[in-house]
């Protein structure tokens, strides 16, 4: 019997919003506990330095403080580094840091004490008294100095500061540049800023008085894996620890690593028998909270006399900060993504990964490949100019054809699998998102503006992004005796609207409305295993493992009924939570009926075939990763006077394969594209020569605002995965992938009559003024221009 | 010892009368004195927005305001805005059809902005909707379905009347 | 990021306020909050006292008085940005504020807290700059008028006493046809001026320059009166070839150079915002026959 597909596929309000309009969702701030306590965290002031000692006595005898505790308080089981979740043989030193700082610090904001109050007014009053006596030690603090042979190293007794190597080449890159025709070569310094989700992290830990359970509420996107370095570092029985993500303001990835400050404050709990809750505030999380940050993109492409691509050579270095939480993923993406959805028969791409004394950097929305398709755009941009044709059609002389189907690339994967190209058809996208832009009709468009005195451009970006990563994310679905169907699942939803679109896959098997389905997001007790939402994954996983177990519960469904109403299954049909006799009004057993059934009677034994239960579990492991692709066009004018750059229009032609919910995806398109409007033009995390963080507030670090995003246009093209039942791919990143690459070759576009090149990001108004300068704009002579409203 | 006062705050419409330390802030105030806690804290520093609520019913920023400051004041929360019976405003209802919320974190700030907003300009064109909109940052949802939302609330807003 | 501990007194008259002043060491009046409380949440102010102003009577309100336009210290920026009087007789105030952060700060945020912090790159003190504006205080020792030329003392720091608040600001009126402009360039939207231009024209018969005054902020401590600027314009022919003249005069101020933009950056800003301040403020000026 066909599933009834009326909500896979609709553009459905989503079921978690009510109570978030009404402000009544639950982030972890919002959880109060009797006889909760505050904590705030005594951090590292210095970039790299050895603890001499630690006087707490001051900070212990305030009024309402009720521990201040240093790594030596510690559970012995949480004096060691937190674990290093994805290992990598390329790793040469696999560093992770302390849960408090044992005895050397090396960034600011690396946890030292941690203090525990009343309240976080007083904590905050206490930890100002906590007095850290430090010996201040050379700091490694910008990544070109870092890499070079005597650099101060982030960490003593290192004898350098590199954290792992990475080479990958397919075919011959040497070989290829010898018979080039054209040979490319460009330098990019790219900057990825942090993630800044609306809600900063927070962790809130209980003792349960009779149960003795310890509850972990925390704002994330893995409990599981947090879970498990919990029961590692409290040596605690994992049976009765249980981690739950509450309602959570936003992640962006690095919410879904695992923090020293979760462990302490579980161990403060432990330590104290009461409530801990720790509320990282804004300034924190700019000090403490993982980012992206630098990296410098040596970059060189061959190409024949037809324009056609024989080689890719790229020599990049990225700097991790002081440690690597999440190994060496960000870099590896990176390097990667590089080829893109173009044929590049010959790639030799290297990474060296750099420690400084700065936080630890993990992938941020795009995870690495925002910086590897900026290289590949910017150079092929560069490769037109010389060859003299157009962007879009160098790209159309390169892309992966569709015919060539599944495309191996030649490079692993950092799920280890090789890189397949699934499917996808790249012309038919890159053309979708020219038509959208009427790129057509830019020549014309630029022609008169400069008539006008105003300077536009035009710039294209396109991505291929693996999405859908396994291992697997599991799904029980179960009919409940009330009818009910409940789904719970490892997903961790942080904005995604998991809650509505793995409801809408499982009503279309069950044949029942969303309000009639209850999901379980998050929470180590509702389900077994699970890994988290991060990388675009749990729509293929989370949504396939839905898929199946509700496929299940239905075939279990139909044969209970078959059994008790003693018809056929092929003359049942499932509506409005019944299973009824197709055609006979009043036959029928309710969806309550069947599961009350299914639950057992002492002494009643099923009848053959019948299992117990009314539920399914699955953990749907996808074969290997399944691509995703886009091509966006940025158009934008710059007021060469000021610098200043406003993104006009922006278009987005888009394949994700099926797309359960297209309102959904439209959002994440949206808001994928602010983010990459800010890492273009806005977003700048700095460091001084001593790597002490400079701007560590919303007045210094700047996010895009509603009049700095404009509307963006989209068409979705879908072209099924073959790798699922569902025939979906990932959505959440591809949104920011590209931006940077499209804006900044608009940006380029625009400048052109003064031939300024940008191989920098982000591009601020101070530095178009300063390239201008340089290329004679401003002669006694050059007329003036007309402002851009802003 | 710490310095304390009685206020008396009227919030969505109840009295409250409380002892309360003069540096605490009015957000702190109404989610952890109160447990009304759908006005939430991002930056603390009068940037994000999302701690913005009705102070005499002008749009404040809660964590720049101290709680004694609104003795003998009145505050409306989100909690606030919808009706009585529980249905929601014109602009709420219309947030959800406009998928103008994602985690829902700033989505309080942005309901109270709006609400006064809307109250003053019954038909407001795109741009001045983003720009009063600029108050309150988004991380999410690249703000085009929360213009959308207000845009689309105010045009039913103008049908009732 | 929660404040320190302090002792709050909320006044509620002027001589209790300079009373209190008078006799606390480390004390921080509070007006509109929105650059205070920030500092305060942040810990980069720990007074062991705050005043709060926002209960004192008589500190706000907006009226004509003869020629000049009063304005209370404690009146809200909100206030002054939709007042018709304002918007008659002192369009330039209006336009500035347009620019002031966003509509939660102007709700809360006074025109006396804003000149009083002078902020290098707030809108406000360069208005009242541009306008010959006099400061009116109130201290123990009495009342007072400062010149707006005399009142920034040093970075952030006007000249009053410490037992002194602000009690309003007389800006004294331009004639009615007047040209008026406030640009601005900044990163976003309702972000501090990274450089900022007020510009005021009387456009006299066959259009020569009557009067003019160019003021620039965010280049340094405290807005600047473009003197030289002004004396050229005095009797030009209201146009391009005059603006551009006087624009190059902010071209080569010394601008001061910080994380936010270089010297030189800010001269480029100076030079082509006073050109389109003025541009602007002759599109709106009234020929006077």
């Amino acid at each position: 019997m066909a599933s009834l597909n009326r909500f896979v596929g609709a553009r459905v309000k989503r079921t978690e919003d009510p109570d978030l309009l009404r402000g009544r969702g639950r982030f972890v701030d919002d959880l109060h506990l009797p006889g909760m306590l505050e904590a705030t965290f005594v951090r590292s002031p210095h970039a790299h330095a050895r603890i001499k000692a630690i006087e707490v006595s001051a900070a212990l005898a305030t009024p309402g403080v009720r521990a201040v505790l240093t790594w030596k308080d510690l559970p012995a089981s949480a004096q060691t580094r937190i674990p290093l979740l994805t290992p990598n043989p390329a790793i040469r030193d696999p560093r992770t840091q302390y849960c408090l700082a044992k005895e050397e610090v090396c960034y600011v904001g690396e946890t030292v004490a941690v203090v525990v109050a009343d309240s976080r007014y007083v904590a905050e009053d206490a930890a100002a008294m906590v007095e850290v006596d430090y010996d201040p030690l050379p700091a490694a603090a910008e990544l070109t100095t870092a890499i070079q042979p005597g650099a101060a190293t982030a960490h003593s007794g290192s004898r350098d500061n590199l954290a792992a190597q990475v080479k990958m080449a397919c075919g011959n890159a040497d070989e290829a540049f010898k018979r080039a025709a054209v040979i490319v070569r460009e330098t990019f310094t790219q900057h990825r800023g942090c993630a800044h989700p609306m809600e900063a992290r927070g962790v809130l830990a209980d003792i349960h008085s009779i149960t003795g359970q310890l509850t972990v509420w925390c704002s994330g996107q893995s409990p599981f894996l947090e879970k498990k370095c919990l029961v590692d570092l409290l040596a605690w029985d994992p049976v009765r620890l249980r981690v739950i993500h509450p309602d959570v303001g936003g992640g962006f990835g690095p919410k879904g690593i695992f923090y020293s400050e979760e462990a302490v404050v579980a161990a403060a709990a432990v330590k104290l028998n009461r409530p801990v809750k720790w509320i990282e505030d804004r300034r924190e999380h700019f000090l403490a909270t993982t980012q992206e940050r630098d990296q410098v993109w040596e970059t060189e492409l061959a190409l024949d006399s037809n324009a056609k691509i024989l080689g890719l050579r790229v020599s990049m270095i990225h700097d991790n900060g002081a440690y690597l939480p999440w190994g060496i993923i960000l870099p590896w993406i990176a390097v990667t993504t590089t080829p893109g959805p173009y044929v590049v028969p010959n790639i030799t791409v290297e990474a060296r990964v750099v420690f400084t004394n700065k936080v630890p950097t993990t992938p941020v929305r795009g995870a690495g490949r925002p910086q590897g398709v900026f290289a590949m755009e910017r150079i092929l941009d560069k490769a037109a100019g010389e060859i003299g044709i157009g962007r879009d059609e160098i790209r159309r002389r390169n892309l992966v054809q569709p015919a060539q189907m599944p495309y191996e690339v030649g490079f692993i994967y950092r799920d280890g699998k090789p890189v397949i190209y699934d499917s996808g058809d790249y012309p038919a996208c890159q053309a979708k998102a020219l038509e959208l832009a009427d790129y057509a009709g830019f020549a014309a468009r630029q022609d008169l503006a400069l008539r006008e005195g105003r300077y536009i451009g035009i710039g294209i970006g396109s991505y291929v992004e693996g999405t859908g990563l396994g291992p697997f994310e599991g799904a029980i679905v179960r009919v409940q005796q009330n009818g009910r169907v409940t789904i719970q699942t490892g997903a961790a939803p942080h904005g995604q609207g998991h809650k509505t679109t793995l409801a809408q896959i499982c009503a279309d098997q069950l044949g029942v409305g969303l309000d009639r389905i209850d999901v379980v997001t998050a929470d180590t007790d509702a389900i077994s295993m699970g890994i988290g939402t991060f990388a675009s994954r749990i729509t293929v996983n989370a949504g396939n493992s839905v898929h199946i177990a509700a496929q299940a519960v239905r075939q279990k469904l139909l044969k209970l009924a078959g059994f008790l109403l003693e018809t056929a299954e092929a003359d049942l049909e499932l509506t409005d939570a019944r299973v009824s006799v197709k055609g006979v009004p009043g036959r029928h057993k309710t969806f309550a009926e069947l599961a009350r059934t299914a639950q057992g009677m002492p002494g009643f034994s099923f009848p053959e075939g019948v299992t117990c239960g009314m539920e399914h579990t699955e953990y749907f492991s996808p074969e290997r990763s399944t691509y995703c692709n886009g091509t966006h066009v940025a158009e934008v004018e710059v007021d060469i006077r000021t610098g200043y750059i406003k993104v006009l229009r922006y278009s987005v032609a888009h394949d994700s394969g099926n797309l359960i919910n297209p309102l959904i995806v439209d959002g994440q398109i949206q808001g994928g594209v602010a983010h990459g409007i800010g890492n273009a033009l806005f977003e700048w995390m700095g460091y001084d020569d001593n790597a002490q963080p400079v701007t560590t507030n919303f007045g210094e670090y700047l996010l895009p605002m509603a009049t700095d995003v404009p509307r963006v246009k989209m068409a979705h093209i879908e072209t099924p995965s073959p790798l699922n039942p569902l025939g979906v791919k990932g959505a959440g990143e591809g949104g920011t992938i590209p931006a940077a690459a499209a804006i900044t070759a608009a940006i380029e576009d625009a400048l052109s009559p003064f031939g300024v090149k940008l191989t920098q990001t982000p591009v601020f108004p101070q530095r178009i003024v300063e390239l201008l300068k340089a290329a004679g704009a401003y002669a006694k002579d050059a007329p003036r221009r007309k402002p851009v409203p802003a | 010892m710490a310095d304390k006062r009685t206020i008396t705050v009227t919030v969505n419409g109840e009295r409250h009368q409380r002892e309360v330390e003069t540096r605490m802030t009015l957000a702190d105030f109404l989610r952890h004195e109160l447990i009304l806690t759908g006005t939430h804290l991002g930056c603390e520093h009068g940037v994000c927005g999302a701690c913005t609520v009705l102070l005499n019913g002008r749009t404040a920023r809660a964590c720049l305001t101290l709680a004694v400051q609104a003795d003998g004041r009145s505050v409306t929360t989100v909690e606030g805005l919808a009706a009585p019976g529980g249905e929601l405003s014109p602009l709420q209802q219309a947030f959800w059809e406009t998928h103008g919320l994602q985690c829902g974190f700033c989505t309080p700030g942005m309901l109270v902005t709006l609400t006064e907003f809307l109250n003053e300009n019954p038909a407001p064109t795109e741009a001045e909707v983003r720009e009063v909109l600029t108050g309150n940052l988004c991380r999410c949802t690249g703000y085009q379905s929360i213009v959308d939302a207000a845009l689309l609330a105010a045009e039913r807003m103008r049908a009732r009347v | 990021m929660k404040p320190a501990p302090f002792t709050y007194h909320n006044p509620k008259t002027i001589p209790e306020a300079v009373a209190l002043l008078g006799k606390l060491d480390n004390a921080k009046l509070l007006a509109g909050g929105q650059s205070l409380m920030a500092m305060l949440n942040m810990r980069y102010a720990m007074p062991d006292d705050i005043v709060d102003l926002n209960d004192v009577e008589g500190l706000a309100g907006i009226e004509l008085r003869g020629d000049a336009l009063y304005i209370g210290a404690m009146t809200r920026q909100r206030d002054i940005e939709i007042s018709p009087v304002v918007k008659t007789h002192c369009p330039l105030l209006v336009e500035a504020l347009t620019n002031v952060g966003h509509r939660q700060t102007r709700n809360r945020g006074t025109i006396g807290g804003s000149l009083c912090q002078l902020d290098p790159s707030a809108e406000l003190p360069a208005v009242a700059m541009a306008m010959d504006a006099t400061i009116l205080v109130q201290g123990k020792q009495g009342r007072r008028e400062i010149a707006m030329a005399d009142f920034p003392l040093t970075f952030m720091t006007p000249a009053i006493e410490s037992d002194e608040i602000v009690t309003g600001v007389l800006l004294p009126l331009w004639p009615k046809g007047h040209g008026h402009a406030f640009v601005e360039f900044a990163r976003r939207h309702g972000d501090f001026a990274v450089v900022g231009v007020a510009a005021l024209l009387v456009v006299g018969a066959s259009s020569r320059i009557g009067r003019a005054s160019v003021t620039l902020c965010g280049v340094g401590a405290r807005p600047i009166r473009l003197a030289e600027a002004e004396k050229c314009l005095l009797g030009a022919a209201a146009g391009p070839d005059a603006f551009r003249a006087a624009a190059a005069h902010a071209g080569a101020i010394d601008a001061m150079e910080d994380v936010h933009a270089s010297k030189s950056y800010r001269q480029q800003l100076a030079e082509t915002l006073a050109e389109r301040a003025l541009a602007t403020a002759l599109e709106r000026a009234v020929p006077k026959t």
